[in-house]
């Protein structure tokens, strides 16, 4: 199965969710770094909009309520599963 | 409470199947330095964490690090999709096979099942973050045995990745550590 495009999305999202747990471990030793708070809250923004745009597309990414059900049926199970997709 | 997000932390490629690699790999899952006893010992040490901070860091490694068990078992599963049994048979996975056939299962490199007494816990925050340190040095050492023992180019870029996150979770445990030091010698004052 290909599934190239799909990856190419996905990888935006990969890049920006990194980032944000990279900031995030920071923040849990940091709690008080204003610079690097600033960047969480910008990566959390962009991360948002990244993972809405790619569910219009290819279903949702979360489950239980964190996604919506943008198709006419349940696509959350459709194929295909993480350890399935073809970078 | 956890969500699932369906994509991996990073992307998994490999160049081909090669259940020799596989083989070795799969230690990382359910081996004593892999990734299962990283986010157990973690998410069960959190409840006697005497901090806000050291819980926090507990949850959000252990939480990294059931990531990177779904990035291990990926790696070994693609690892072993399409292999022949010629070519299971000649990478020592025989025995695998005849238990589990392709699918996954927590054992180390020699096919040993994962049991709880690879984690520990002890109660006492100073020797539970040392715990921890010590089990992010343990596996960044055994992703360098593995890169030492991989040929695929594309599996050690995954492999690499992996081993720099350890030495990341070090940081943030010895900055942890430091902070429950200082919170520990502040009780006794007052």
């Amino acid at each position: 199965m290909e599934n190239k495009n799909q990856a190419q999305r996905l990888i935006q999202i990969q890049q920006l969710q990194f980032t944000a747990v990279e900031l995030n471990l920071f923040l849990d030793t940091h709690p008080n770094d204003q610079h690097v708070l600033a960047l969480y809250n910008q990566v959390h923004q962009q991360l948002i909009e990244s993972v809405r745009a790619y569910e219009q597309v290819y279903g949702p990414l979360l489950n239980y309520g964190y996604s919506p059900a943008l198709q006419n049926y349940w696509a959350w199970a459709e194929n295909p599963w993480p350890w399935e997709l073809k970078y | 409470m956890w969500i699932y997000e369906k994509k991996l932390q990073i992307p998994v490629r490999v160049s081909a199947p090669n259940p020799r690699l596989a083989k070795y790999v799969i230690t990382q899952y359910g081996g004593p330095e892999g990734e299962l006893s990283a986010s157990l010992r973690y998410l069960n040490m959190r409840y006697s964490m005497p901090t806000n901070r050291a819980k926090g860091v507990l949850t959000d490694i252990g939480t990294e690090e059931l990531a990177h068990m779904e990035i291990v078992a990926t790696l070994v599963y693609k690892l072993i999709e399409g292999a022949s049994i010629e070519a299971i048979r000649a990478a020592d996975l025989g025995a695998h096979y005849a238990d589990h056939d392709r699918s996954l299962y927590w054992v180390n490199a020699a096919g040993v099942p994962w049991v709880a007494a690879y984690v520990s816990a002890t109660g006492d925050p100073i020797a539970d973050l040392h715990e921890n340190m010590a089990a992010e040095q343990k596996a960044r050492a055994v992703y360098e045995n593995l890169l030492h023992l991989s040929d695929d180019p594309l599996v050690n870029d995954t492999l690499r990745w992996l081993r720099e996150r350890e030495v990341v979770h070090f940081q943030r445990f010895g900055e942890t550590l430091m902070h429950v030091q200082e919170y520990l010698d502040r009780k006794k004052i007052f």
